[in-house]
């Protein structure tokens, strides 16, 4: 049982349970790391202790000796053909994009980099026998902080350089906009890096036949990463097939072309045995690519009401060590967003791309925008500060009127819908804003020696990517578009094929309301395939919110092509002209006379094939592709209020309001999941999470005692409601919600912390706002 | 995260459970709840070659009453503890701070013997062995012995358990009526390990309305050092001083001065949590909190 259909008999719009879950939540279904094949070999890593030397000498002799082993190499056994990883995403012309061996042959550049590796029979006796590796390292310095790493005569990380790219993006008269400001904010912010967690490891098996190749992977992409890897192994694309079975979480993660999967084909090519490997979670924290890592560097200029007329933003955005899949684009992604949702005469935006010896970054979960986000927010409260005016009353001032859309922002992008004053308005209501600011001057006054911060975020975002035109003209290697296919079965069930990719996201169920709708079939009806390229021949995958924005779309094409091929048919059975047929509740029926024909009686007919149209195929299947003219814009006011003991620098959020505007809501439940969990990462990064690299480049947290991701325990009940202004973008009218509540969350809990402290005089805390952090701003600034 | 290789018995009692441990010597390692000594394993961090199972042997398991105290069988969970009912008659204590050792999952397999032969100086529950004057039973191929509280934990992991020896249990001392109980936990997530935290035990005389005054306290601290440290500054400045009354006039207030020196002879550790000096001023701030908390509940 999976729920009733909303009112009116539509299933778009009524709160489904997601049909996928029970398989799911019970295991019974497969993950990569239950696969077993006959045969199967385990693969085992050797990773570099060291974050930046030069590989001397790797002897896996002794590890051959091992029992069970049947294989062991180093990278310079493979490195004749173990190509480069790829970066797709090259921002400029003649950027620095350094070599990438899947495995280190004469270097290492950061710790967790793999050096060699074991393949044996079981799992334990490889990673026994890694001990038996020999590695000589001839220790470089280590290169960590960015500032340090710009340096003329510092170590450098790669030959080039470790500037990697500068991007520019400038419109407005940006000096114009300071000269006359009366008033000027300049700000750091630090983004902390994050290791993304999933609550299932990465995973890979691969496995040929001698000739063809299958790669299993907890992977969010698979169709990319079977072009991926076509080109970075020489296997060709026709003879690979990649499947991506349930995934158990990604967050951006797994939107990546990794070394163990390029790897895994190599062995699985020479031994001819099917082989598998799946991290630890230390092997995790060390290996899976990391996120946000930037420094930002900010300046606003207002006037003396608090309009604001320019923002400065130059960033300095950690790579890390390589650039991965993505890596250069994603603090470019944020470029667009700094604005928010305020009008403004001029930006000026500079990125500067650096090399450190750490994991790379690259897409976490919003990606770019809550960096942007979290700047563009914590400012918005600066000026407030600045003017003693009410931060909501800043942002009033400042933000696009609803009457103004579709509007076109400072960094150029239009905005087709909103209305921030409907949403501010009611989550100023659910949260009781006048009360609690009551409760706080009470607290200050009395000098409560627990005081109440009271933060407010409205935020905006691009989802939906992306049009393939806007990817092009970002220097982007691919297009934005999505395919679905759609196919109806003699019995008249339906079958419907996705290019998205989920891996925990429910399109099972929203893909089945919406085509519940468009054909008239029940929601039970409908099964929906993805993920295997072998099934799904064509696809862009999931990530940055476009599955429902752009995939949702493409299935809901699909459906109109078989709809249309489906009253041809009828209308040809029925003896009436097309146009006089009606389509309502999944029956054909001719105007004007009681006559009428099922969806499901025509897809039998059409099986049959007896009488079919002149000219018609038998067959009610079709394709689309779907690519998206302009993004979309969630948005929303997010309220938070939060308790900071001012003797231990604890804090407790005490009540936390979303109010989003994700447009249309196909299933209110997923929404409201989605939600649920983005609060939680962006919290995790505001208050928890952060990843710490000891001077000579060790990462310290390695482990989930060390790396703080908090749990339900650790997180108030949240408050969630929504306004509904439809995206004109889109027929759906919907815009996406995998990522707002990450975006939104963690400049609502800062501009929060910080507003308990304003009294002490404390104007920032540099994330995640430790009792530790808390603590020492209050006593610097109190002693 | 897988551990390497080591062999395992579950012997069928205490005798044979010490005479296996004994042959196997240095490398053999007692397995009680494992919530510990797993994750070593699985971290490389500890190479034993045998495990002796004792965590099913009857002998050492359950709660029962002789009289002066408690006598708590190594094995007995964390969630027996905190759900018995003679130990929040008892030692209210200890089933106040079992509460706060981690989450359920962990607390119905990991046990208190574990917990104490373990000494992790961020563990709860060897601060409030301390505080409570608790009593080891070890059990070897020579017989049985009995430790003090204050001399068993020896330093970082280390205990007075030498090998081939096992804690059978532990004697947890009745204080009487008139005493009141707290700790105070002090960490960053509800799952994560104390950044600091104080046991406290007071005895208070004064009737309600009256001065209240304390009679005596036992605070001990747990992360402020390689072991447990009872905060000695702090028991002898606050016997004998009179509770500030809540609604009089602010004053100097004897138990914030007090609890200023429970940092005194600690050599807090630093890590990700928390640097050695914010662990002081915790230690401060918490027992504070946890005398008056303890002064409040009897
Ligand atoms: C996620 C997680 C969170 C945790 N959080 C906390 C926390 O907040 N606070 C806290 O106090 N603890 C915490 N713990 C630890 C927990 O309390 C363990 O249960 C306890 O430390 C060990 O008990 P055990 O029975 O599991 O011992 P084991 O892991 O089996 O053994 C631990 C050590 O004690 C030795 N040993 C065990 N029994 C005996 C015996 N009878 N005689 C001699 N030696 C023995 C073993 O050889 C080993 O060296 C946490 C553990 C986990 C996994």
């Amino acid at each position: 049982m999976t729920g009733e259909p909303a009112p009116g008999g539509h299933e778009v719009g009524a709160a489904r349970r997601r049909k996928e879950d029970a398989r799911l939540v019970t295991g019974r279904t497969q993950w990569t790391d239950n696969i077993q094949l006959p045969g199967m070999l385990h693969v085992a890593f050797l990773r570099s202790p060291m974050a930046h030397a030069r590989v001397t000498r790797v002897d896996v002799s002794a590890a051959l000796r091992r029992p069970g082993i049947v294989a062991a190499f180093s990278g310079a056994d493979l490195a004749a053909e173990q190509g480069s990883l790829p970066c797709a995403w090259p921002v400029n012309d003649g950027m620095v994009i350094p070599e990438h061996p899947p495995m280190a042959v004469d270097m290492v550049r950061y710790v967790g980099e793999a050096v060699a590796c074991v393949v044996s029979t079981d799992r334990y006796k490889a990673i026994d026998a890694l001990e038996a590796i020999e590695v000589d390292y001839d220790p470089l310095p280590a290169v960590l902080d960015m500032t340090e790493a710009l340096k003329e005569d510092g170590p450098k990380v790669h030959e080039a350089g470790n500037q990697a790219y500068v991007w520019k993006f400038a419109e407005g008269d940006i000096d114009a906009a300071f000269r006359e400001a009366p008033v000027v904010i300049e700000r750091t912010y630090v983004q902390q890096r994050l290791i993304p967690t999933a609550m299932e490891p990465r995973s890979v098996v691969a496995q040929t036949d001698g000739e063809s190749f299958t790669l299993h992977s907890a992977t969010q992409i698979p169709h990319i990463l079977r072009i991926m890897l076509a080109q970075v192994t020489g296997i060709p694309e026709h003879k690979l097939r990649v499947i991506a079975p349930d995934v158990g979480g990604g967050f951006g993660s797994k939107l990546q072309v990794t070394a163990e999967e390029v790897l895994l084909l190599l062995l699985t090519r020479r031994l001819g045995k099917p082989v598998k490997w799946t991290e630890s979670r230390s092997e995790g924290n060390l290996t899976v690519h990391h996120g946000r890592d930037q420094l930002q560097r900010l300046s606003l200029a207002a006037d003396a009401e608090g309009h604001v007329k320019g923002l400065r933003v130059d960033l300095l955005a950690d790579m890390g060590a390589y650039l991965m899949l993505v890596t250069p684009g994603i603090p470019i992604l944020g470029a667009f967003m700094y604005n928010g949702i305020y009008k403004m005469d001029a930006y000026d935006f500079t990125c500067t791309g650096v090399f450190t010896t750490k994991m790379p970054t690259d897409a976490y979960r919003g990606a770019g925008r809550p960096e942007a986000t979290f700047a563009i927010e914590r400012l918005m409260d600066e000026l407030a500060h600045e003017l003693s005016l009410d931060p909501i009353e800043v942002r009033r001032r400042n933000w696009i009127a609803h009457e103004e859309f579709p509007y076109t922002t400072i960094a150029n992008l239009t905005y087709d819908s909103g209305n921030y004053e409907a949403a501010t308005d009611r989550a100023l209501s659910l949260f009781g804003y006048d009360k609690l600011r009551a409760e706080q001057s009470d607290r200050r006054d009395r000098g409560d020696p627990v005081q109440l911060g009271i933060g407010v975020s409205t935020f905006t975002e691009m989802c939906g990517l992306a049009p393939s035109r806007v990817l092009g003209s970002l220097s982007y290697g691919a297009g934005g578009w999505e395919h679905a296919s759609v196919r109806m079965l003699p019995t008249g069930k339906v079958e419907v094929v996705t290019g998205s990719s989920p891996h925990g996201q429910g399109h099972e169920t929203a893909w089945s309301q919406i085509v519940a709708d468009a054909l008239g079939v029940p929601f039970d009806d409908i099964s929906v395939v993805h993920g295997d390229t072998a099934v799904s021949h064509k696809g862009m995958d999931t990530y940055g919110s476009r599955s429902l924005v752009v995939g949702g779309i493409a299935v809901l094409q699909a459906c109109d092509k078989v709809q249309e091929k489906a009253r041809h048919i009828a209308a040809h059975l029925l003896e009436a002209s097309p146009d006089d047929i009606e389509f309502t509740g999944g029956s054909f029926t001719v105007r004007g006379t009681g006559a009428g024909k099922t969806i499901q009686e025509i897809a039998l007919a059409t099986f049959a094939a007896h009488d079919l149209p002149d000219g018609v195929e038998a067959s009610l299947d079709s394709d689309a592709t779907y690519d998206p003219d302009n993004f979309s814009f969630p948005h929303g006011t997010h309220l938070c209020a939060i308790e900071v003991d001012t003797e231990t620098g604890a804090t407790r959020i005490r009540s936390y309001v979303a109010v989003d505007d994700v447009g249309k809501v196909v299933n209110p439940l997923i929404v409201e999941g989605q939600v649920h969990g983005g609060l939680a990462q962006g919290i995790a990064q505001a208050l928890f999470e952060e990843a710490v690299y000891d001077p000579e480049g060790n990462l310290l947290t390695t482990t989930m005692a060390d790396y703080l991701v908090p749990s339900a325990a650790d997180l108030p009940d949240f408050v969630t409601d929504r306004t509904e202004t439809a995206a004109t973008s889109n027929r759906l009218g919907v815009k996406g919600v995998g990522e707002a509540g990450t975006i939104a969350s963690t400049p609502a809990v800062v501009n929060a912390v910080v507003d308990a402290l304003r009294p002490y005089g404390v104007h920032d805390v540099r994330m995640p706002c430790t009792p530790e952090r808390v603590w020492r701003a209050i006593q610097e600034t109190t002693s | 995260m897988i551990p390497a290789s080591f062999d395992y018995v579950r012997p069928a009692s205490l005798a044979e459970a010490v005479q296996v441990l004994t042959q196997g010597g240095e490398e053999a390692k007692v397995l009680s709840g494992g919530q510990s000594l797993l994750p070593l394993l699985r971290l490389r961090l500890a190479y034993p070659s045998l495990l002796v199972d004792v965590g099913r042997l009857g002998e050492l398991h359950g709660i029962r009453d002789e009289g002066g105290h408690l006598h708590i069988g190594a094995t007995t969970t964390h969630d027996e503890v905190v759900r018995s009912p003679l130990v929040n008659a008892e030692c209210p204590l200890l089933a106040l701070a079992t509460a706060t050792v981690a989450d359920p999952a962990v607390r119905h397999r990991g046990t208190l013997g574990g917990s104490l032969a373990h000494a992790d100086p961020a563990g709860d529950l060897p601060a409030v062995a301390v505080a409570l004057d608790m009593e080891f039973v070890i059990y070897s191929t020579s017989g049985e012995r009995v430790v003090a509280a204050r001399d068993f934990f020896l330093d970082y992991l280390e205990t007075a358990l030498g090998p081939g020896e096992i804690l059978t249990g532990i004697r947890v001392p009745k204080l009487g009526p008139g005493w009141g109980y707290h700790y105070e936990k002090f960490h960053r997530t509800a799952q994560a390990w104390a950044t600091v935290g104080v046991a406290a035990a007071v005895r208070v005389s004064g009737a309600n309305g009256g001065t209240r005054r304390i009679e005596e306290a036992r605070v001990a601290l747990t992360n402020m050092g390689p072991t447990p440290i009872r905060a000695t500054a702090v028991e002898s400045a606050i016997q004998g001083t009179d509770l500030p009354d809540p609604h009089g006039p602010p004053g100097t207030d004897p138990v914030r001065e007090a609890a200023a020196r429970a940092d005194e002879n600690t050599s807090p550790p630093s890590d990700l949590h928390a640097a050695p000096d914010y662990r002081r001023h915790l230690a401060q701030v918490l027992t504070h909190r946890a005398l008056l908390t303890a002064a409040t509940t009897p």
